[in-house]
């Protein structure tokens, strides 16, 4: 290859993944395939009551058994600290109360753990839980937010006065009661976001072993953050150097949000496997993920939207209860404050807006992010406050949205929210787009006609803008965050030429082996087949606050960058010592460096990198080898947006809906690998999808999770979502050097109320102006019939 | 204990077992076969389903001593000669898959679907696949992954 002929970018194209062939050969290792000589197996006895105060604990029997190595209780464990709360909620008191690995004295929720047998096998462990008696002395429960925080509430935990966990706000009060006040329309709405189950299909767990010589464990677990875990459960958890813990995240089947926070498994694996001496195990069964590993959204919101009779929003007050449920869990008071209050006013220039939250313990299950986390709450208010606005003045929804939009010349826009500016954005191609695709006008002729007929379709509108590649440091820790949100990535060129890089974020599904690989071959012209991408391990890799947000490529992506950059920058210094020209003559293209207007005098990489490695021949003060870290903290995040459309038909007889057609167009910036950003943007839809027509946690008054199995919780399957058609539009985000901004999440935020948009614009005809989700038949049918 | 003789993949295991123990228990933690995955407690998921005598079947609602006698195929039994089968071939070409777990499961209840019906349309798939949850990939990828195989599969039969 001659320096002027271009090797073929890859950046851009819808390579498959490298990662596949050994999951579809059944050759993976996920967390419970881990088996480790000599290891013990954890069953844990759980309370039956959502709230009760334990009396006693009689593990005798289950101690009889054979096999049985031993019984701990939460009394045992009282020389570790309680699980960290790492987001508070900003500028406010907060009333953190996180569990403990195991319950002491009193029970919350229903799966709280208040003993755990350690066993030769799963079978025995199990069999001995059932052995354990606990006697119980039941108290009242409260699982709805709103109710937990009014006078007279059980109260949960002593050090939260009635239940309160923050009281929080942001945005102008005044102004927004002033706009309510004096507008020429004001919609109002109760809209209740349910609370959902994430639901990865591989439930969460963890592996302990420890070296009483060195005092060292290591921990495998089913984690999208090691490095957070590794810090947290070290300098919190056990108060010993993070030294002193490894922590490994093998394969991990999904997460969701789910597998971010530090859960109470991880400290009482290390605790059982450093007081028995032997590696122990613990993953939960599916009922159990359900009970007792994190919850997602369960907001209760009154909201009051304002405007002109000619379509213009003028205000926007927003009253939101947040279940926090029975503990504190890592960052569970950042999603409901600065993930949410902060962009309810989405892609909209609404003058005066304020939102006002109060989070609340129940006897439920702990709420932290989900999938999306705060943004599909936000963007689920806002998008269905919009329709009904549009309803109420009989306005085209499409048109009252272009009135409203942020146009491209306001960008960077300042929500005037307490969020950083919106880096980028071009909203009304994305809606024409996809009201094209779907013929919206021909549409709503048809729709028409087919009332006419007593059949019942309807259209559904959802634009979005939503946060990615969250950061940066210095503002998060303004939010309450107790940490930094930078990324970092080291990058080797091998005296072979063979590059492997290694980064802190944490695939889980997001093919980020496959996207990292692809910037890097294109960025320093190696072979894709030479760069390895290396991730999981806390030994070996440099820190990483781990995959989430909709980050690992805005931020991630960029710090492997920045360390490529470096790299070149080296090259090119040795190459110009090699090649005895001047620095400044020398040019890097194509994974070569060659003195300027001599392109066949040059170096590539690979002997560039053997040169390096070998250091017979370096420049004076250079050091041998290309090794290079970089520490990346973005200047903002980055604001992907679109737009979604759906169509659906409602039996009016049954209540049933039947999703016609879903469309979502979106801009995600610059697309590495347009393959993987469309399986995101597929997985993400069918989650929102699901929450608007079949999911929903339900507890009953006593606090017992009626959905408690896959048998309840309806996790939809194959015939149950549609056939979804994706395209898109390109805006660039200007934060970071690859113009990208993330595609994690944007399916699960735009999706929910697109639906339910639709579903309500079928029901126009027999007045409904609001549903709750999810929308059953039953729902449905009781609101054409005023019931 | 029970003393059972299964033929896993082609090869030939005599075992001793307890009469409790899961088809999906004897798999991972007796064979060491961890590609057949365990996703819930109510068979709902289908992260476990292998082929018993070629037949799909749920090893988490299977006992092992059930399958005394059996041909059991499993994940990592169904490309041969280093050969992917055609519907491992289409997961990876579709992306019929993100984190993983639900796969193997997926590809074993799609290899005994192609096999009642060979040519199956998108609805066919998708009610075919109902005993399997994938909460990744919204199933639009595992559709077309699916009908690559039958595809696949129709041309190499046209060919023999
Ligand atoms: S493990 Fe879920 S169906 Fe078998
Ligand atoms: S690929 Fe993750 S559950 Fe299907």
């Amino acid at each position: 290859m001659t320096a002027t002929e271009m090797k073929e970018r890859l950046v851009g194209r819808a390579l498959k993944r490298r990662e596949d062939p050994k999951l579809i050969t059944g050759h993976g290792n996920y967390l419970d395939d881990i088996k480790l000589p000599g290891m013990l197996h954890i069953a844990l006895v759980r309370s039956p009551y959502a709230h009760a105060k334990i009396v006693s604990i009689d593990a005798s029997k289950a101690l009889a058994m054979p096999g049985v190595v031993a019984v701990f209780t939460g009394k045992d464990m009282l020389d570790i600290n309680p699980m960290p709360a790492a987001w508070q909620a900003a500028g406010v008191k907060n009333y953190p109360v996180p569990p403990r690995a195991l319950a002491v004295d009193k029970v919350a929720l229903v799966g709280d753990p208040v003993a755990m047998v350690v066993a030769e096998n799963r079978y025995i462990a199990r069999d001995a839980a059932d052995l354990v008696e606990v006697e119980y002395e039941p108290l009242p429960a409260v699982v709805d937010a709103r109710k937990a925080v009014e006078p007279g509430a059980p109260q949960i935990h002593e050090a939260a006065p009635n239940n309160i966990v923050f009281e929080w706000e942001c945005g102008n009060k005044d102004a927004a009661d002033a706009a309510i006040a004096s507008a020429e329309v004001v919609v109002k709405e109760e809209i209740i976001n349910q609370r959902l189950i994430p639901t990865p299909m591989e439930t969460r767990g963890s592996i302990a072993r420890y070296d009483p010589l060195t005092g060292e464990w290591t921990v495998w677990m089913t984690s999208q953050a090691p490095h957070v875990h590794r810090l947290l459960l070290t300098a919190f958890v056990f108060g010993v150097p993070e030294t002193k813990l490894r922590c490994i995240a093998p394969n991990v089947g999904g997460g969701f949000g789910q597998k971010i926070f530090c859960y109470n498994d991880m400290a009482f694996t290390m605790w059982a496997a450093r007081k028995l001496g032997r590696p122990v195990k613990f993953v939960e069964d599916r009922s159990e993920n359900y009970k007792y590993s994190t919850h997602g959204r369960d907001h209760i919101t009154e909201a009051e939207l304002a405007g002109t009779r000619d379509g213009k929003i003028t205000g926007l007050r927003v009253k939101t209860w947040a279940n926090i449920g029975a503990y504190f869990s890592t960052v569970a008071a950042g999603i409901p404050t600065t993930l949410y209050g902060r962009i309810i006013t989405g892609v909209y220039k609404i003058p005066a807006a304020y939102v006002h939250v109060t989070g609340a313990y129940t006897n439920t299950a702990m709420v932290d992010a989900y999938r999306g986390a705060g943004r599909p709450e936000a963007s689920y208010l806002i998008e269905r406050m919009v329709d009904r606005f549009a309803a109420e003045i009989g306005m085209d929804p499409a048109e009252v949205r272009r009135k409203n939009f942020i146009q491209p010349e306001d960008f960077p826009y300042d929500n005037g929210l307490g969020l950083l500016p919106y880096d980028s954005g071009n909203y009304e191609p994305a809606l024409n787009k996809a009201l094209e695709i779907a013929g919206y006008a021909e549409f709503r002729k048809q729709q028409e006609e087919l009332r006419k007929q007593g059949r019942y379709l309807g259209i559904g509108i959802s634009s979005y803008v939503e946060i990615c590649g969250i950061a940066p440091s210095a503002w998060m820790g303004g939010q309450g965050w107790g940490a930094g949100l930078w990324e970092s990535a080291n990058v080797r060129v091998h005296l072979t030429g063979k590059v492997v890089v290694t980064t802190g974020s944490l695939p889980h599904g997001q093919g980020l082996e496959t996207t990292f690989a692809q910037i890097v071959a294109d960025e320093l012209g190696v072979p894709y087949e030479d760069v390895e991408i290396q991730w999981g391990d806390t030994q070996g890799t440099p820190f990483g606050y781990g995959t989430y947000g909709s980050r690992s490529l805005a931020v991630g992506g960029v710090a492997i960058k920045r360390s490529v950059d470096k790299i070149k920058e080296k090259a090119r210094k040795l190459a110009a010592h090699l090649l005895e020209a001047n620095e400044a003559d020398i040019v890097f293209e194509n994974g070569r460096a060659y003195v300027k207007g001599s392109p066949d005098k040059g170096k590539t990489i690979g002997e560039l990198a053997a040169a390096a490695a070998v250091a017979y021949n370096l420049p004076p003060g250079m050091e041998p080898f290309l090794d290079e870290t970089s520490y990346y903290d973005p200047p903002n995040c980055t604001f992907p947006f679109g737009t979604h459309v759906s169509i659906v038909e409602v039996d009016p007889e049954t209540g049933h809906v039947k999703l016609l057609r879903y469309i979502a167009v979106d801009d995600c910036g610059n697309q590495i690998n347009p393959l993987i950003v469309e399986g995101q943007i597929h997985g993400g839809i069918a989650q929102g999808l699901a929450q608007a027509l079949y999911e929903g946690a339900v507890y009953n008054e006593d606090g017992q999770l009626l959905t408690g199995t896959l048998m309840d919780y309806a996790v939809p399957t194959a015939a149950m979502v549609p056939h979804i058609e994706t395209d898109h539009t390109v805006t660039p985000s200007p934060v970071n050097p690859l113009g990208v901004k993330g595609a994690g999440e944007a399916g699960t935020i735009a999706s929910a109320q697109c639906v339910m948009n639709a579903i309500i614009d079928a029901l126009a005809p027999f007045g409904v102006k609001h549903l709750q989700m999810p929308a059953t038949p039953e729902r449905i049918w009781k609101a054409i019939h005023g019931k | 204990m029970t003393t059972i003789t299964v033929t896993v993949n082609g090869i030939r295991y005599t075992s001793e077992v307890e009469p409790r123990l899961l088809l999906v228990h004897y798999l991972r933690e007796h064979l060491n076969l961890t590609g057949t995955h365990i996703g819930c407690d109510t068979s709902q998921c289908g992260a476990c389903v292998v082929h018993i005598n070629g037949v799909s079947v749920k090893s988490c609602t299977t006992l092992a001593v059930q399958c005394d006698g059996a041909e059991i195929t499993t994940i990592e039994g169904l490309s041969s000669d280093g050969q992917l089968h055609p519907l491992q071939e289409g997961f990876w070409e579709k992306h019929g898959l993100q984190c993983g777990f639900c796969t193997p499961g997926m590809i074993m209840a799609a290899a005994d679907l192609l096999k009642r019906n060979p040519n199956p349309t998108e609805e066919e798939i998708r009610h075919g696949l109902e005993g399997n949850l994938c909460r990744c990939t919204g199933y639009e990828n595992i559709v077309r992954a699916v009908r690559y195989a039958a595809e696949k599969m129709a041309a190499a039969q046209a060919a023999d």
